[in-house]
């Protein structure tokens, strides 16, 4: 490419080094535009719905009107959402924090020392319990713990209907199998980044794997540990996966708060509810989100 | 130059002045006769000809071996249903496109109309299917013919999304529809709300106790087993659980995993068994806690509880899962009792096109009248109960052909195309008309016994907008009976609910 | 010699428990997945894990719904377009905020990806659909992309961003000193780098898309248009049980395209969701 050299009125303005307003405002403006139009308007008409009665059928559905925060009051006495809430909680704790973060890192971790092939394989195997489409995940699952022809039974001798005697614990362990692969593809790209010079300083003056580990790795994965925190938790606390699962159920037990969502807005046609349940989901988001960067400042 | 007006040029003149009288005849003795002749429908001469029936433009179009005078508008209607080719509800898409559209289309252009009949089908979850309905409907767009659920109309009627038939089409012309007289009254109750009739139904079905012939004589009970209590229910489940150990004596659908078809094979049954509807129109309250309620909770105390005779796992699965065991295990003879509708009957044990072919079906399935709670203790004293569903067609109200929509949906109705309907799929079920039923219900001992022991004896759910909420709510009660809570708790606790759902005054106690 | 035994011996152990545990983890992984191996091409199959009675019947059977393979074809459709929208629109927006630092940046990031959770979820259907109506996409096919987009592009300038703070700024200033313009130094700087990134949020979308089923069914009522995840659902009868052979042949086509989608950019770019560049 010929490359002509220009006057500097060309160059960027002071503070941006590398771009011009022009270009910058060029780029930016298909995203601006869409995520005006197909992100802002629907996320914000959305929330307006949780301030009225808004039904999909019935009366409601001819004339809603605004109830302001009555949707909200009757969600905080909802028994159903309290233990939505919960669930939800639990849910996201075990299979994102405690889930794919540790398992994610400790596979990317061990895999970072073994041979290109197997850790093809491995990331392939793990990759694929991410990429299959989640209605037939769910439909793989059912089989796998199904009570009297499920493989997990047949393996273990056991005879027990998992999705009903357990259905939490099933729950997380189906979310976890099925979103580790970003973990462990994010953080493989963390171990990768450090600098080999620094592990084998470390190594020669005697530092176990384990010291290597805690004083080397995590400290410079830090950043990257708090970018995949903040968008599993994100994910895991609105992921509706496990609904093809046990459907919210048995009595409740694994109703999650998208499911629940899902129930009021499909089941029942109550949009205006179902909103603003949305809406208090968000703002755990935000609350969940506020409290892993301030986990993460702590640390330093 | 003279031009005389001489002899020749009178002759020529007079010629003229006979011809043209002559022509004036003719021509308006011909346009006399086109006049009176040319009506959509009837029959011209040479294809391709134009003219106008009344302020109809028509022209001539061949049709089989007949030339008819045909209106050149081209009418387009659509029709939807929750049916597809070669998934779900195949037999309704298979009769759409192969009977209803080329037949109707056909009967039309004999009688000079030219008619598009486009079906959109689709496959995808009954209640999937009612949100996209109820979004297009709100739009003011969708099909112009569209199926729907009976237990839908009262919320899309109070949306306004639907109007009564006689509002949509002209009040005369549905009035004047002969399909009325074979439709019973109760089944046009399937598509009525506050009195007025939103559509027309396509059939209906019927609940009733099926048990297994060869199991029952094995544990030493009649063959012609009809129970006329709960208790005569529970007794022979207990034989059946003492006798036959290996054998599931008893399925009766509870909690909310398998909405509605807990509802239906379940507790509204047995609600009506206690002597009352879940909601009374004429009150318009909701039972609440209610001897009733409690009764009906007792029963599957008993049953799942006290007794041991049901299997407790079933219930408590998530969606169809615990339904379908229940259906797997009685195909193959490990459960002894079950009460469902006719659609196990037709459509699951079928031993050529069921999910779970019974090969002994026709031979050792017998069939029960669901009996009250006692002798004469249900509602109207009756002694035996069922309930039934159904669906039907409606025209959309925002429909640009609405007259041809409605005798698109007449001619579906028509009995021509109910039986086309059962003889299309080889399945035979309970169609809306009386002439219908009468020639295929002959043959099929189940479908017999259903439209002449449980349809007379039998209740539809309310048309009532908070239905289905309430439904929920006591399909999660009988969950909770089923995981071992006790009905006291569970009766209180619906209560609640149910207050908060539908408001206090609107909910009975006693 | 002594030091030597102990780091061998090291080795050993270490070996041993890595070993112990990557086929844990393999088997923990694969388990569930071997039915949608065995059971489409099985001729009776069920929920059980068996060895099948090998045949094709069960996807011969999936012809007679005259919509199933062509369903396909629309997911196919919609993930591809749903992927190169995503990046025409993320990619250069992710590149201005990664070397625009302005206050606040990385919370209006976050806000937006809150925002993208509401979209995405049930809550928003009826908001979706009359916004479709409005601007006339109801029924296309670019409308579930843009909808789609819509949805993921927070996420996407989220990873991108992250991607390209990761790329030293050496290669921009340099070619900025030739006097390149900033749309050259996007394009042919700063893009061929970046590429790996692309293409793993290309996938990623169209995984996203692939799996969707909220927005086709809102969006979409011709049946021609419909994709396999809502065509999924159609291999049900009228009791809603699931017709286990069309089902499990029907899962099995559905998901083949992904898996060597990714296989494919794997080996192509190597599947990483962040720079791999040394510093």
């Amino acid at each position: 490419m010929s490359i002509k050299t220009r006057s500097d009125s060309r160059a960027a303005k002071p503070g941006n080094s590398v771009l011009n307003g022009r270009a910058a405002a060029f780029f930016l403006s298909p995203a601006t535009i869409f995520i005006i139009i197909f992100l802002l308007v629907p996320a914000v008409w959305t929330l307006y719905l949780g301030i009225t009665d808004y039904k999909l059928t019935g009366f409601s559905a001819a004339n809603p009107q605004i109830i302001w925060f009555d949707n909200f009051q009757k969600a905080l006495h909802d028994p159903q959402f309290l233990s939505s809430l919960k669930v939800t909680l639990i849910f996201t704790l075990g299979s994102a924090i405690f889930g794919q973060a540790v398992v994610g890192f400790i596979l990317a971790w061990v895999l970072s020392n073994v041979s290109k092939r197997v850790r093809s394989t491995v990331e392939l195997i793990v990759i694929c319990a991410w990429i299959v489409p989640s209605s037939v995940v769910s439909f793989l699952w059912v089989a796998f713990l199904n009570g009297d022809q499920g493989t997990l039974n047949m393996l273990t001798g056991l005879n027990i209907q998992w999705l009903i005697k357990y259905p939490l614990v099933s729950i997380i362990i189906f979310n976890i199998w099925r979103g580790t692969a970003f973990s462990m593809l994010l953080f493989s790209a963390a171990i990768a980044s450090i600098p080999k010079s620094h592990i084998e300083v470390a190594r020669v003056a005697g530092a176990s794997k384990l010291q290597q580990l805690r004083h080397i790795i995590l400290p410079s994965a830090r950043s990257f540990i708090l970018t995949n925190l903040l968008l599993i938790s994100l994910w895991t606390f609105n992921d509706f996966g496990p609904y093809l699962l046990t459907g919210g159920g048995p009595g409740g037990k694994t109703e999650l708060l998208s499911i629940f969502v899902y129930n009021s807005a499909l089941r029942y046609l109550d949009f205006g509810y179902g909103s603003a349940i949305a809406a208090l989901m968000l703002m755990m988001n935000l609350a969940i989100s506020l409290i892993v960067i301030r986990a993460g400042k702590k640390n330093r | 130059m003279n031009i005389k007006l001489g002899r020749p040029s009178g002759r020529v003149l007079k010629s003229l002045v006979g011809a043209s009288l002559t022509g004036a005849l003719i021509l308006s003795g011909v346009t006399a006769v086109s006049a009176a002749t040319v009506t959509v429908g009837g029959t011209c001469t040479k294809v391709g000809a134009a003219s106008k029936a009344g302020k109809t433009a028509v022209a001539c179009k061949s049709v089989g071996n007949k030339k008819i005078w045909t209106d050149t508008k081209i009418y387009t209607v659509e029709v939807a249903a929750n049916a597809i080719l070669g998934g779900k509800n195949n037999q309704t898409a298979s009769w759409i496109m192969n009977y209803v559209i080329p037949s109707f289309t056909l009967q039309n252009a004999e009688a000079g109309k030219q008619v598009t009949v486009k079906f959109t089908p689709k496959g995808i979850d009954d209640t999937a299917f009612k949100t996209q309905l109820a979004l297009d409907l709100a739009a003011k767009r969708g099909p112009d013919v569209l199926s729907l659920d009976g237990f839908w109309v009262a919320e899309f009627a109070d949306a306004g999304y639907i109007k009564p038939l006689n509002q949509v089409a002209s009040a005369a012309s549905v009035k004047a529809w002969d399909g009325w007289s074979q439709i019973p009254t109760s089944v046009q109750g399937v598509m009525t709300y506050n009195g007025a009739v939103y559509g027309v139904p396509s059939g209906t079905d019927g609940r009733f106790i099926y048990f297994n012939k060869a199991l029952f004589t094995q544990a030493g009970l009649p063959v012609n087993w009809q129970p006329t209590s709960w208790a005569d229910i529970l007794s022979a489940a207990t034989t059946l659980k003492t006798k036959l150990p290996d054998v599931q004596a008893l399925q009766v659908n509870a909690g909310d995993g398998m909405g509605e078809a807990t509802a239906m094979q379940g507790f509204l049954n047995f609600l009506a068994g206690a002597g009352n509807l879940i909601y009374d129109a004429k009150t318009k309250k909701y039972l609440g806690n209610t001897k009733a309620v409690r009764d009906m909770l007792t029963f599957y105390d008993n049953i799942y509880n006290v007794k041991k005779v049901g299997n407790s796992d079933w219930n408590l699965l998530a969606g169809e899962a615990g339904r379908n065991a229940s259906f797997e295990a009685f195909s193959k003879g490990k459960l002894a009792m079950m009460i469902e509708g006719d659609y196990q009957w037709r459509g699951v044990i079928n031993p050529i096109t069921g999910n779970y072919k019974m090969a002994d079906r026709d031979t050792n399935v017998g069939f029960a009248k669901i009996p009250a709670q006692t002798a004469k203790s249900g509602v109207n004293g009756q002694s035996f109960v069922s309930y039934s569903g159904g669906g039907g067609y409606t025209i959309n109200p925002n429909s640009n052909e609405k007259q041809t929509a409605w005798e698109l949906l007449a001619f579906m109705n028509s009995k021509g195309a109910v039986l086309a309907n059962m003889s299309i799929g080889g399945a035979v079920r309970i169609t809306q008309r009386k002439d219908v039923n009468a020639i295929t219900l002959l043959a099929d001992p189940c479908l017999k016994f259903v439209f002449e022991n449980a349809i007379p004896n039998t209740f539809f759910r309310p048309a009532e907008v908070n239905y289905n909420a309430v439904s929920t709510l006591l399909q999660k009660a009988t969950g909770q009976i089923v995981a071992g809570k006790s009905v006291a708790t569970v009766a209180a606790d619906y209560e609640t609910s149910l207050k908060t759902l539908v408001g206090a005054t609107n909910v009975l106690s006693n | 010699m002594a030091r030597k035994n102990k780091i061998l011996e090291k080795s050993l152990s270490e070996r041993v428990t890595t070993t112990i545990f990557i086929a844990l983890v393999v088997s923990f992984f694969m388990l569930p997945l071997l039915w949608l191996i065995l059971a489409p091409f099985d001729g009776a199959p069920s929920y059980r894990l068996k060895i099948p009675h090998f045949g094709l019947q069960n996807f011969e059977e999936m012809k007679l719904n005259p919509y199933a393979y062509r369903s396909l074809m629309n997911s196919a459709f919609f993930s591809a377009g749903t992927g190169l929208m995503v990046i025409l629109v993320g990619a250069p927006a992710s590149y201005v905020l990664s070397r625009v630092k302005f206050k606040g940046r990385d919370s209006f990031l976050y806000l937006l990806l809150l925002f993208s959770s509401i979209v995405t979820g049930s809550a928003a259907m009826v908001p979706l659909f009359l916004l479709a109506l409005r601007l006339n996409i109801l029924d296309t096919y670019h409308g579930v992309i843009l909808v789609l987009t819509g949805g993921l592009i927070p996420a996407a300038i989220f990873i991108l961003k992250d991607f390209t703070d990761s790329i030293p700024k050496s290669y921009e200033e340099s070619a900025q000193i030739f006097g390149a313009s900033s749309f050259r130094i996007l394009k042919d700087i700063v893009t061929p780098v970046i590429r790996p990134g692309l293409a793993v949020i290309f996938v990623w979308s169209f995984v996203q898309a692939w799996g969707n089923f909220l927005v086709p069914f809102i969006l979409i009522r011709d049946i021609n248009k419909q994709p396999g995840a809502v065509m999924m659902y159609s291999f049900y009868n009228e009791g809603g049980q699931a017709v286990i052979r069309l089902v499990a042949a029907f899962s099995f086509l559905y998901t083949i395209p992904v898996v060597l989608m990714y296989f494919y950019v794997n080996r192509k770019y190597g599947f990483r969701f962040y720079g791999g560049i040394k510093g």
